[in-house]
């Protein structure tokens, strides 16, 4: 588990292709199936440019894995979906432009739920991933991928999505820690949309330190993304060991019936440990909270169904027989889409429908402005808000992938995040057992600065983020 | 509640064709997920706006001006029928 300052130290002394030779190994031999992709040649390659270039740029030489649903030019990308197989983008994202601008490079393309639909690793048309901590269990999702390559020491860092916790939950499940930033932020160019207006790129790492200087190349706005936002910021200079004066909002409603009591009293002491430190902490109502759930699958499942009408096998991806129009379109989905995937489609679908659309769509809407308000009205008095990131910790392969409804619970505290559009960062505070803990410190619009300040004094006084999964 | 013959029209309305068995074994499950949603008619939201978007921005606009895109050869790259410079589609009818 080396840190980026380590690897370019060794990438000085030695050379990029030492070290991404080093985790290709690795790679090869691991059985956790974080990868749908490995980018062996093109890695190598790029290595050895950057290694005759003399190391420019901040991530110079450094591996990264990529979640498989944003686009990379040359890689295939697959959405670990069926229906995207043999596509192979004929451009990159804009994180890849400037992933390879600061000179990291992309060692392979992570697992993940089909289409960032779920919270497992499960639905995935690759098989799942495992978790590094515990191969019985998984490794949370939708980036299980991208967590479990960064535990698992196949990648010092990587690239997820959250669209309503797919970044924040791995990174609780695996014992790494995991960035959504603030709704527009970073550019969506080049992601694979589920649902466009709760979805952000979020950075992994295993710590607050290389999550954030991987943010800092990330982050920015572009203008083929019309909802990302022109906010330049050094978000590396707010990482100051200090939280005197910090006021921490403590939401009961995160902590409510279903919350493991190892989580419970993990992140309850982890508030603690930051008092100690210098901060306050108050109770805070976000008396909406329960509604958020529903909310957000209503409105998730909508845009999905809009969002993948695309894939109808004409301009890539799978192509069945021809038939009529509408029929040939009817079966390339039918034989490409996972079970989860149809599922999302039909219910959102249903959702708009004539009749429907004022029920369930427009009224999930309502109910973000509400959520949204919950939070505008906490943050009046508190800087940040500290929760559990998931009820409980890793749970068994096949424990709720045939039942949707528990499933989708898992999600409770993650997706409100999503709805408002606000900074949220998981990171390791307990264990139980031997299954890591993770706590989300939630922040404001655009003040990303606080919540990585809040994530990295507890780091600094704490060491949950040094524990390493064995074998 | 769906039922299947609803199931079959949803189905249409989202270009996914569903076999009997599908129909059979989906319906149910589409059904609890809606259950659940009946949470939401528990909310008061007399008076509040939709929010459809998070940030309070509108009609971005850029400078309308051509760059640089795709070759033909590149976009046509990944469709699994092309011909002659077109992507091949089924017959309408």
């Amino acid at each position: 588990m080396a840190s980026i300052n380590e690897l370019k130290e060794r990438i000085h002394a030695d050379s990029s292709v030492e070290i991404v030779t080093e985790y290709l190994e690795i790679i090869e031999k691991s059985k956790l199936n974080a990868f749908i992709t490995v980018a062996k040649e093109s890695a190598l390659l790029r290595a050895k440019e950057i290694d005759s270039n003399g190391h420019e740029g901040p991530l110079a030489g450094i591996p990264i894995a990529i979640k498989d649903n944003i686009s990379t030019k040359g890689i295939k990308t697959t959405c670990a979906s069926k229906i995207l197989t043999g596509y192979i983008p004929p451009y990159d994202a804009h994180v890849i432009e400037k992933l390879k601008n600061a000179g990291a490079i992309i060692i392979g393309k992570a697992n993940m739920d089909e289409f960032a639909m779920g919270s497992s690793t499960e639905t995935s048309f690759y098989g799942p991933t495992l978790n590094p901590w515990d191969t019985t269990r998984v490794p949370g999702g939708s980036s299980g991928g991208s967590a479990a390559a960064v535990a698992g020491s196949e990648a010092p860092l990587s690239l997820g999505s959250d669209t309503g916790g797919s970044v924040r939950c791995p990174a609780s499940f695996c014992g790494v820690v995991g960035l959504k930033p603030t709704y527009g932020v970073i550019s969506r160019y080049g992601l694979i949309s589920y649902a466009n207006s709760l979805e952000q790129i979020g950075p992994f790492a295993t710590s607050v330190r290389d999550v954030t200087t991987l943010f800092d190349v990330i982050a920015g706005q572009d203008p083929r993304d019309s909802t990302s936002v022109n906010r330049e910021a050094n978000y590396s200079s707010a990482l100051i060991n200090d939280v005197k004066g910090l006021k921490i909002g403590v939401p009961e409603e995160y902590f409510g019936e279903g919350t493991d009591k190892n989580v419970d009293r993990s992140v309850r002491d982890a508030i603690n440990t930051l008092e100690e430190l210098g901060a306050t902490s108050i109770e805070v109502k976000m008396p909406n909270t329960k509604y958020a759930l529903s909310a957000y699958y209503v409105i998730a499942m909508s845009e999905a169904s809009s969002n993948l009408a695309r894939f109808d096998g004409m301009r890539y991806g799978l192509r069945t027989e021809d038939s009529d129009w509408h029929t040939t379109f009817s079966r390339v989905r039918a034989a490409g889409f996972g079970e989860e995937v149809k599922r999302r489609i039909l219910l959102g679908t249903y959702a708009l429908s004539a009749g429907y659309h004022d029920k369930y769509y427009l009224k999930a809407l309502k109910i973000r402005t509400l959520i949204k308000q919950d939070f505008e009205r906490a943050f009046k008095d508190v800087d940040v808000l500290i929760a559990p990131t998931m009820p409980y910790p890793a749970f068994k392969l096949g424990e709720k992938i045939d039942d949707p409804i528990s499933l989708y619970l898992a999600d409770v505290d993650t997706v409100p995040i999503n709805l408002a559009g606000v900074p949220s960062i998981s990171l390791p505070c307990g264990f139980s057992g031997r299954l890591p803990i993770g706590m989300q410190v939630i922040g404001k619009h655009f003040d990303e600065a606080a919540i990585l300040r809040t994530a990295y004094t507890f780091e600094e006084n704490t060491d949950f983020h040094t524990r390493q999964p064995e074998g | 509640m769906i039922t299947k013959k609803d199931l079959e029209h949803i189905g249409w309305l989202s270009r996914l064709e569903l076999s009997e068995e599908d129909r059979e074994k989906y319906t149910p499950r589409l059904n609890s997920v809606l259950d659940y949603f009946g949470e939401l008619d528990k909310a008061d939201t007399e008076g509040v706006e939709p929010l459809y978007h998070v940030m309070p921005m509108s009609n971005v606009f850029r400078e309308d001006v051509p760059a640089a895109s795709l070759s033909q050869e590149e976009a046509l790259s990944n469709a699994p029928k092309n011909q002659n410079g077109f992507i091949k589609a089924p017959r309408m009818m």
